[in-house]
């Protein structure tokens, strides 16, 4: 059906960006800001693109979940039960994308209830003192890199879900 | 103990790991389905 490819398409062109933007964080920003504050030249970035950066990676995060359940939605598992139910409950074939689909929304909820509240902190959108920004700097980090290792693991269950054959 | 995660390295192999332990949990699931 045309609507579900068009749902499938935006599923994943949301979730490059907010993948790519999370690779991005963690390949490459974390080890280059801390370059640049020891060089004494973080201060543009922190201005310019950290904020930038996170306001696509944390409404591509939602853009790419609200997708992929219509999708999940749109679906009859081999039992008869609706797709998203069956996926979020690991019944029938549906059980490999299903275990995809919550790591994918742990991800969303660590975007948003750890990182991007961390986040405000050491940005200056939200007040806090130098210990509290110093302690929201190590709590954004951690759950950065839990959604990257989560992220490997989602991405296998995401690909491979409708290969069955590699289950049996 | 160092944790794993502070290193990208490290982040990437606890990935792997969670994979290959999930995808028996899917198999299991899967074959569990197939016989009900």
């Amino acid at each position: 059906m045309l609507s579900d490819a068009i749902l499938r398409w935006l599923h994943v062109l949301a979730g490059i960006m907010w993948i790519g933007l999370l690779y991005y964080f963690n390949f490459v920003a974390t080890a280059a800001t801390k370059e640049a504050t020891a060089a004494g030249e973080a201060g543009p970035i922190a201005k310019y693109v950290t904020p930038r950066a996170l306001l696509y990676f944390r409404w591509s995060a939602v853009v790419t979940w609200v997708f992929g359940a219509g999708l999940l939605g749109s679906i009859t598992a081999a039992n008869g039960m609706n797709g998203f139910l069956a996926a979020f409950s690991l019944q029938s074939n549906l059980a490999p994308i299903g275990i995809g689909a919550w790591l994918g929304t742990i991800m969303l909820f660590n975007v948003w209830g750890v990182i991007w509240r961390n986040q405000k902190k050491i940005l200056g959108i939200v007040p806090a003192t130098d210990e509290e920004k110093a302690k929201a700097r190590r709590t954004a980090f951690l759950a950065s890199r839990v959604n990257t290792m989560l992220s490997i693991p989602m991405l296998f269950f995401m690909v491979t879900g409708p290969h069955q054959s590699i289950y049996h | 103990m160092k944790n794993p995660l502070d290193s990208l390295w490290g982040t990437i192999v606890c990935g792997v790991v969670l994979t290959v332990l999930l995808y028996f949990a899917a198999a299991a699931l899967v074959a569990h389905a197939g016989s009900v």
